[in-house]
């Protein structure tokens, strides 16, 4: 190619993106950037144009906050259980619906209505099924008489993380069927063939064939779950407000920010949560070897 | 080693029948294709005989045994697939070794046995690539590969050239054929390619709709086709087709075609009138016009080098294809005409089944010679 026309051809690709920069320059850069420099400064909301620069204060005064810690551990404990759950349970349905049996177009549209749920309406709709007095679980749980007296679900400390994992478990397991079975069915059909020709054994075939090719799929897939369930705010916060059994690093951070009006330290908050998920994608990209993996699908 | 024999063999999808009763009795040793245009069963009926889908009718016997209800692995076949289908995650040592795995073999017995076989077909110096970093005839090497290790009774291949360029394909199909030499094992080959028929088979299965159209040897097939289908389907290019008009009655017939055709013929056996005429490009010759038995107008000429094709409109709706070995020096459209002898004349009734007529017996003799000696 031309000098010429290699140039037009950068000229054009820079007019095409150029929306798309300015877009993301707009709404994504420039908060980032806005919320990074006031984690410096002492501002508060009431008023966020007078304030002074202290340095990293606002970040040590984050980690020396013991709830903080709690925080970080609930979400880490959300999101290693349900993430883990929701993908050996997501790849058991990908797997059974991704055979020939009959009705599968409708077991396929039905997996997808919890997802298509909104998270709030959801987790109103549990919580109401939870309650312990007028909730149809308990209520099932008395008539079978494995129970004599409703069970707290939500009140209790040890229960509502539980029922926090268990309510995104049921939310998100579609989304994971759904990246699992697109992953099954590019394993062309002839490879299945192949070992059934050579004497390869169901679990074995699994293991050595289906699991790994599917890897690539999987690992996207956890990719982001694992970056959804870390900044997950909106489950936890409907269920249990500010409650410190199940209070993420999301809803820490918009505590500081909102409800005692610390802008400056809200900030710090929010850049440590946005520092815990990169470190943990790049993490799990590493382990996984997702860069790799997609090269060697092919 | 094992033969195969199919009895009644039918397989429906829904209301859609694709294999229709199908009686085969392949011979241990033998080596033999599948041919036919594509949607014809060919491709349907090796599976059948793999067990990699289960018949709707009939009987399937492998060596002798009856194998109707025996999952494929237990079949004591082979199977090579167009695509190749190798494990894309695992090396080509691995993928050839791989169904050993399971037989509860040593570890270095399967080295042993994956390096034998590798040696066999020239992969042994790529054991450590993967799929995706060999060329599409590594690629079918190592598929052959995974076969052999597991001295199957009976080799199934379905199409496994057809992703290979010309040139590989002509290679891999000697490289096939030696195989077959060397090992002797019963063979069952799938392709649409005509060339790769003729020159593989001991015998040749043309299939036409889920049905056999006609079971025999290359040299059968070329000279004495059971119908205009198969002798259409066999031969390079295909042999040339027209539409008669008859007068006269059984067995002797005055035939009026395209280009001024106008022949007498004698009908032996059958008694139907003839309504189709084929002559194969290479029995035509170029002649004066009015020194052939029909003429037309020379359209186009292809120079192959060692041959030439030149495409003769003899009607408005027909062109014959005429194989010549030196170049013509003919202007386009210049009237032509075409030469053939009696004993190159085929006849095809209204239904397409091939006529006899008095001339066509010096032709099937003249084959049988030609067989003998081959």
């Amino acid at each position: 190619m031309s000098v010429k026309l290699a140039r037009a051809d950068r000229r054009a690709a820079w007019l095409f993106m150029a929306p798309m920069i300015i877009a993301m320059l707009v709404v994504a850069v420039w908060p980032l950037a806005r919320t990074f420099y006031f984690s410096f400064t002492d501002a508060y909301l009431d008023d966020p144009t007078n304030f002074s620069l202290v340095g990293i204060d606002n970040f040590l005064e984050v980690l020396d906050d013991h709830t903080w810690w709690i925080a970080t551990r609930n979400t880490l404990v959300f999101a290693s259980i349900s993430v883990a759950i929701e993908t050996v349970l997501g790849l058991a349905i990908a797997l059974l619906i991704n055979q020939a049996i009959p009705g599968r177009g409708l077991v396929r549209a039905a997996i997808l209505v919890p997802w298509a749920i909104p998270v709030v309406v959801a987790t109103k709709i549990w919580e109401w099924m939870l309650n312990d007095q007028f909730g149809v679980l308990n209520q099932m749980l008395i008539a079978l008489g494995l129970v004599d007296h409703g069970i707290a679900w939500t009140a209790s400390g040890t229960l509502i993380m539980g029922v926090v994992i268990f309510i995104d478990v049921w939310m998100t397991t579609p989304f994971m069927v759904l990246l699992i079975l697109a992953g099954l069915q590019m394993i062309p059909g002839e490879i299945m063939e192949a070992a059934e020709v050579d004497g390869i054994p169901g679990w074995k075939r699994f293991w050595s064939i289906t699991l790994p090719l599917l890897k690539p799929a999987i690992g996207v897939a956890v990719l982001f779950r694992v970056l959804d369930a870390l900044r997950m705010f909106d489950l936890a916060y409907v269920l249990a407000a500010s409650s410190e059994q199940v209070m993420t690093v999301s809803i820490y951070a918009r505590n500081r920010l909102i409800s005692f009006q610390e802008l400056g330290i809200g900030s710090a908050a929010s850049t440590w949560v946005f520092l815990l998920v990169a470190f943990i994608a790049i993490l799990v990209i590493g382990v996984l070897r997702l860069d790799r993996a997609a090269g060697e699908a092919a | 080693m094992a033969s195969v024999e199919l009895k009644s063999v039918s397989k429906s999808y829904g209301g859609n029948t694709v294999i229709r009763g199908v009686d085969l009795a392949i011979r241990d040793g033998e080596f033999v294709v599948f041919v036919g245009p594509s949607g014809c069963g060919k491709s349907t009926l090796l599976r059948l005989i793999a067990g990699l889908i289960p018949v709707s009718g009939g009987e399937i016997a492998i060596g002798g045994e009856a194998v109707t209800d025996v999952p494929a692995s237990k079949r004591g076949i082979a199977f090579v697939f167009q695509s190749y289908a190798l494990y894309p995650h695992m090396t080509v040592a691995r993928n050839i070794g791989f169904a050993l795995e399971t037989l509860g073999l040593r570890r270095d017995a399967i080295r042993a046995k994956v390096a034998e076989v590798a040696k066999l077909l020239k992969v042994d110096h790529l054991l450590t690539r993967r799929p995706r970093e060999l060329s599409g005839g590594q690629r079918q090497r190592v598929a052959i590969g995974r076969a052999l290790v597991r001295k199957p009774e009976v080799f199934l291949f379905d199409e496994p050239l057809s992703n290979l360029d010309s040139d590989l394909r002509m290679e891999m199909r000697i490289e096939i054929a030696r195989l077959h030499d060397d090992i002797g094992t019963t063979m069952i080959y799938v392709t649409h390619d005509q060339a790769e028929a003729m020159t593989l088979a001991d015998r040749i299965v043309v299939l036409n709709h889920g049905v056999i159209e006609q079971v025999g040897t290359p040299q059968e097939l070329y000279h004495t086709p059971k119908s205009r289908f198969v002798a259409g389907f066999v031969g390079s290019p295909r042999m040339n087709f027209a539409p008669v008009t008859t007068t006269g009655g059984a067995p002797d017939w005055s035939l009026a075609g395209p280009g001024g055709l106008a022949l007498a013929v004698s009908v032996t056996g059958n008694r139907s009138a003839p309504a189709t005429i084929g002559v194969r490009p290479e029995a035509l010759s170029l002649v004066a016009p009015e020194a052939g038995r029909l003429s037309g107008t020379l359209e186009r000429l292809e120079d192959l080098g060692h041959e030439h094709f030149a495409y003769v409109r003899v009607a408005p709706e027909t062109v014959f294809v005429v194989r010549v070995p030196v170049r013509p020096t003919i202007a386009r459209d210049t009237r032509v005409g075409l030469a053939f002898r009696d004993e190159d004349l085929f006849l095809f009734d209204e239904a397409g089944l091939r006529l006899d007529h008095a001339a066509s017996h010096e032709r099937a003799a003249a084959a049988s010679i030609e067989e003998r000696a081959a």
